[in-house]
């Protein structure tokens, strides 16, 4: 095929495989280098506008937290006179962002250490041992990554409430764990399937006990995998939003940050509180961009290693 | 060697299973016997057969909740991959190739963040910032610059014609992010003697992208696209909070699981809510046979 399959897309007469003479090809070339030069520069654009629409709704919450009322109503362009903290304050204290984000914080870490305890037991012992049984097992947690949660979402309230658990942290906390176990064990069960049965069988030897070697040898050994996972499975935990809607609907003192700020929502319209809610929204959104620019590359690897896998 | 294999592997499997088995598979075997009864949450539950699926199939709200799960798992995974690919192109191989390295276009790592920030939020926290962009007055985000250009607000969230479509905007403005990465990862694994090789043969971008990018990448679009009809399946948060009476105007916006939530926790009907759940069950697992219909095309090994 010659310098013809660049022009293939706008002369589709000019059959590939068709010779042509040198000037054509010359033609062909500076057609191509306007083309490309076209392409980039509306690709540019079209990169600009997204990053636009990604980053202005975010900076025109954070500049609306500090407007008042009419200032919001007045202009979306124009800054705020002064920076009116007392928006903040009255979200923090008043409306309770403070206390819905300690409960999000003691829910998401309580939530994901037991997670990765309990899920990285599973996953090791169903990767690295034959018994019986290991197979069913295995794919009992698997097929979990199947089903929404919400099909279940009945009988589950039911059964929390039957184990006289609901409206609690407790609660949560356990539902929390055992619907994140399905992608926790499949993922370290694959990641532990790859670490070398060297070092084990060295760590036998020396008379290690199995507990010893999995706490001590494998884990360390494991560490990326369990940085992956982990980051996925806090940003899955501290975005649930139906969960603790279900499980915690009538203790309005123990409710996470996505509940909270949803409700405050709903509020803000009844009292026109609108510089209170985009406090409120901005103190939910600032901290994760914080810690996104932190951990960015961390971030990105973690939520994407369950697809790539 | 392996003595006491036994107590550990037991010792070590019992909790995470017990947890999963009592939070889990108890309820989605619950779920399937429940959908068969009239249970109100108290009482004992009196069976009644299909009957629940008999209603379910005159029930308006339910239909329009599939057919809107429909709409959602047509567009939101069409037009989410064709935003991120073009991008992921760009800013992986638009920029020629330098020193044997293909390159992405001018501040493609930037850019890269920029995108990806969206998937780090809630989506509750996400639908409220909409609420407050798509808002029908001048303190909504657009709707403030329309009336300063003189030109009428658009009603996002009230008009029923539009509301579904600007909950799928919202999916596509935070999803896209998410794939650039995902395509990033697998264009990056696409060795660059092809793309040379296609361009000494006068391949122009265009041609790159789709003879040579486009098949290579099927596997990971494949994965993109399961991902995004999960997704589709989902949607209760941003339905819950974004749209007017949860799923309104009028059911415009309503989903299965917002259908689900509203009777078991408003209307009190546990053995109803359930029938859906079965429903949704059985439309997930057609979902998840057609893809793998669909989708069985020859990967290429390279």
């Amino acid at each position: 095929m010659g310098p013809q399959m660049s022009t293939q897309t706008e002369r589709p007469v000019t059959r590939p495989g068709e010779h042509k003479p040198t000037a054509a090809a010359g033609k062909g070339r500076d057609r191509k280098r306007s083309e490309v030069r076209l392409l980039s520069s509306l690709g540019h654009v079209a990169l600009v506008v997204w990053a636009v629409i990604v980053v202005v709704p975010i900076l025109w919450t954070f500049l609306a937290s500090f407007k008042n009322t009419s200032e919001i109503f007045s202009s979306p362009w124009t800054l705020p006179a002064e920076l009116r903290w007392e928006n903040w304050g009255r979200a923090w204290t008043q409306a309770r962002v403070g206390k819905f984000f300690l409960n999000s914080v003691i829910v998401v870490s309580c939530g994901v250490f037991g997670t990765m305890l309990l899920g990285s037991m599973a996953a090791y012992v169903l990767a690295r041992y034959k018994f019986v049984g290991n197979r069913l097992i295995y794919y009992l947690f698997v097929s979990g990554l199947a089903f929404p949660v919400f099909l279940a979402l009945v009988p589950l309230f039911f059964v929390v409430d039957n184990l006289g658990l609901l409206n609690t942290h407790t609660g949560l906390v356990l539902v929390y764990i055992a619907y994140s176990l399905p992608f926790t064990v499949f993922f370290l069960a694959a990641f532990f399937k790859t670490l070398p049965t060297s070092v084990a069988e060295a760590g036998m030897i020396d008379g290690c006990s199995h507990t010893r070697l999995f706490f001590q040898v494998m884990m360390p050994m494991a560490k990326p995998g369990l940085i992956s996972v982990g980051i996925f499975n806090i940003i899955g935990q501290w975005s649930q939003y139906q969960l603790p809607l279900v499980l915690l609907s009538n203790a309005e003192d123990k409710w996470v940050l996505t509940q909270g700020i949803a409700d405050i929502s709903v509020n803000a319209g009844y009292e026109a509180d609108w510089s209170g809610l985009f406090a409120a929204l901005t103190m939910a959104i600032l901290p994760m961009i914080l810690v996104y620019a932190i951990f960015q590359r961390q971030i990105q690897s973690g939520l994407t290693a369950g697809a790539v896998k | 060697m392996r003595q006491g294999k036994y107590p550990f592997v037991i010792g070590f499997l019992i909790l995470p299973v017990t947890l999963y088995s009592v939070f889990v598979i108890a309820p989605y075997a619950q779920a399937f016997q429940l959908a068969m009864t009239n249970w109100r949450g108290i009482g004992t539950p009196e069976w009644i057969g299909f009957e629940n699926f008999q209603r379910l199939f005159n029930d308006t709200a339910f239909w329009k909740a599939v057919q809107h799960h429909g709409i959602i798992l047509l567009a939101l995974p069409l037009i989410t991959i064709a935003i991120a690919l073009f991008f992921a192109f760009l800013l992986n191989v638009g920029g020629g190739s330098k020193g044997g390295k293909r390159v992405g276009v001018r501040g493609s790592a930037f850019y890269r963040v920029v995108f990806f920030f969206p998937q780090v939020l809630a989506v509750a926290v996400i639908a409220v910032l909409f609420q407050m962009i798509y808002r029908p007055d001048e303190s909504g985000l657009i709707n403030g610059v329309l009336t300063k250009l003189g030109l009428e607000p658009i009603f996002f969230m009230i008009n029923p014609n539009l509301a579904l479509w600007s909950i799928i905007a919202v999916l596509v403005w935070q999803s896209v992010g998410f794939y650039v990465v995902l395509f990033s990862a697998g264009m990056a694994s696409i060795p660059t003697e092809i793309y040379e090789a296609a361009e000494i043969d006068g391949a122009t971008r265009v041609t790159l992208f789709f003879r040579v990018t486009l098949p290579l990448l099927w596997d990971t679009l494949q994965v993109a696209w399961v991902y995004l009809g999960i997704a589709a399946f989902d949607c209760f948060a941003i339905v819950a909070v974004l749209s007017i009476d949860s799923g309104g105007p009028d059911g415009a916006t309503t989903v299965l699981a917002m259908e689900i939530y509203r009777n078991a926790f408003t209307y009190g009907r546990a053995g109803y809510a359930s029938a859906m759940g079965v429903a949704l069950f059985f439309l997930t697992i057609t979902f998840a046979a057609l893809m793998l219909r669909v989708s069985k095309r020859e990967s290429i090994e390279y």
